[in-house]
Parts: C-alpha cells; sequence; structure tokens
C-alpha cells in the first residue's frame, strides 16, 4: 500500500516535471528584462567602467559587496579563533 | 607538513611570483577584464597555499607572516568601508570619482573600446581594497591550518 502510494506520488511528480520543462520558455529570453537593458545600456556611461559586472558589483549593488566582505571577515575571524594555540 | 621532492619545490620557484603577478594583474584590471577583487585574491592565496604545500609549514613561516597577513586584511577591509563613506557627501556608496576627470575619472568611450586603465571612479579602488583583503583572508585561513596540522601532528608522535 505503502509502495503503491510512494509510485503514484513519484509519477505524478515526474509528469509534472517533464511537463513543465517542456513547456519552460526558451534559453536567453527572461520575461522581465528591464533591469539588464539599463545596466548594458547605461553602465558605462555612468561609472565609466567597461566591465559592467564589476559596476554592478562595486557601484549599483555595493551593499551586497559591503555584506560579501564583512561575511568573510568573520569567518577569518572564527578560524583564527578555532585554530588558536591553547597554551596553559 | 614535511616539504615535498626537490622537482616540487624548484617548479614552485619558477611559477611563485608569475602566479602572484597574474593576481595583481586580475585585481587591478577589474573594472576593465572579467575577475576583479574576489578572483584576483583567491589567485594570490593560491600562490600563498603552493608555497604551504611544497615547503613545509615550518619552512615557510619566514614568507608567509601570520601577523602581516591579519593586518593586511583588517586594512583592506577598512579601506573598502572608508571609500565607500568617501561618497557620503550625496549617498552612502556614491561613485564620486566617475566621469570627474580627476584620479581614475576619464570618461570611457561608449560601446567597444580597448579599455583605459584611468576610468571607473571608485571601482578599481575597491577592487584593490577588496583584493587585499581576499588575498589576506584565504592566506591566514591556510596558515592558521597548516599550523594546526603540524601541532596536532607533533602532539600525536609525542
Amino acid at each position: 500500500m505503502k509502495k503503491i502510494f510512494l509510485g503514484v506520488t513519484f509519477l505524478l511528480f515526474f509528469t509534472f516535471l517533464v511537463v513543465s520543462a517542456v513547456n519552460m520558455r526558451q534559453f536567453g529570453e527572461p520575461i522581465f528584462s528591464e533591469m539588464d537593458d539599463y545596466f548594458i545600456e547605461n553602465a558605462q556611461s555612468e561609472t565609466g567602467a567597461n566591465n559592467v559586472v564589476a559596476s554592478v558589483v562595486f557601484d549599483y549593488r555595493g551593499f551586497d559587496t559591503l555584506g560579501e566582505a564583512t561575511v568573510l571577515f568573520t569567518a577569518v575571524v572564527g578560524i583564527v579563533a578555532l585554530f588558536r594555540r591553547v597554551t596553559k | 607538513m614535511k616539504q615535498m621532492s626537490k622537482i616540487v619545490r624548484t617548479i614552485t620557484n619558477l611559477i611563485y611570483g608569475f602566479i602572484i603577478i597574474f593576481g595583481f594583474y586580475v585585481i587591478v584590471h577589474g573594472h576593465l577584464t572579467p575577475g576583479g577583487g574576489f578572483q584576483g585574491g583567491a589567485v594570490v592565496a593560491s600562490a600563498f597555499a603552493l608555497l604551504l604545500i611544497s615547503y613545509g609549514g615550518v619552512n615557510s613561516e619566514k614568507l608567509l607572516k601570520k601577523d602581516f597577513l591579519s593586518i593586511l586584511e583588517s586594512c583592506g577591509l577598512t579601506m573598502f568601508i572608508g571609500i565607500t563613506f568617501l561618497g557620503l557627501g550625496i549617498t552612502f556608496f556614491y561613485n564620486f570619482l566617475a566621469n570627474s576627470g580627476d584620479w581614475f575619472g576619464n570618461t570611457t568611450v561608449i560601446g567597444i573600446n580597448p579599455g583605459d586603465m584611468n576610468t571607473g571612479g571608485v571601482i578599481p579602488l575597491m577592487n584593490i581594497a577588496v583584493g587585499l583583503e581576499v588575498l589576506s583572508a584565504l592566506g591566514v585561513i591556510v596558515i592558521f591550518m597548516a599550523s594546526a596540522a603540524e601541532f596536532t601532528k607533533n602532539k600525536e608522535n609525542l
């Protein structure tokens, strides 16, 4: 009984996955692309950097990079505290 | 960790400097080419790891100093936060140097262009700060783990 139930659930889930994979939209054609178009058109003139990814990471989404750097710093502090030499 | 064979050490001597130069190239050209602070810092830290495993923890202590790298890491993060506060006249994280004609302030040609080092405003400075932080952070992690492994091994052999 349990096996039949599991099999039916698996089949339903599998058909759902297959149907959604078939109906997926084309690769490289997102529904919402206003943000991407804005970055691609204006990043060079606004930040002066050729690398659009760098201008997003360090200018438009700078807070994310600040958090990342702080997370890395905190990780190093934790590792130094974990591996420090304990002397009596 | 013991040091590895003569072959490995010779090859390390040959390519160690080139890996570090390539890492700093990736950091400094972060606003023109793919890559940036995080990636270049990881490349430099991989050179540290190579030196550490080929020469062993004890022999490479002269070259890789824990305290210096820790201070460098704190300096990198402080520099990054300081640059973010410099644009506070308009907003936090404002790119006040871009297109100003000053330091890193040349205007870029829109479209495909060979690239000018002197553009990007605050982005190259932040790349350098983050690069310093990442390279010293990963270096400190590797060095501390190596020295802890060595300590444990000595303790077990007693």
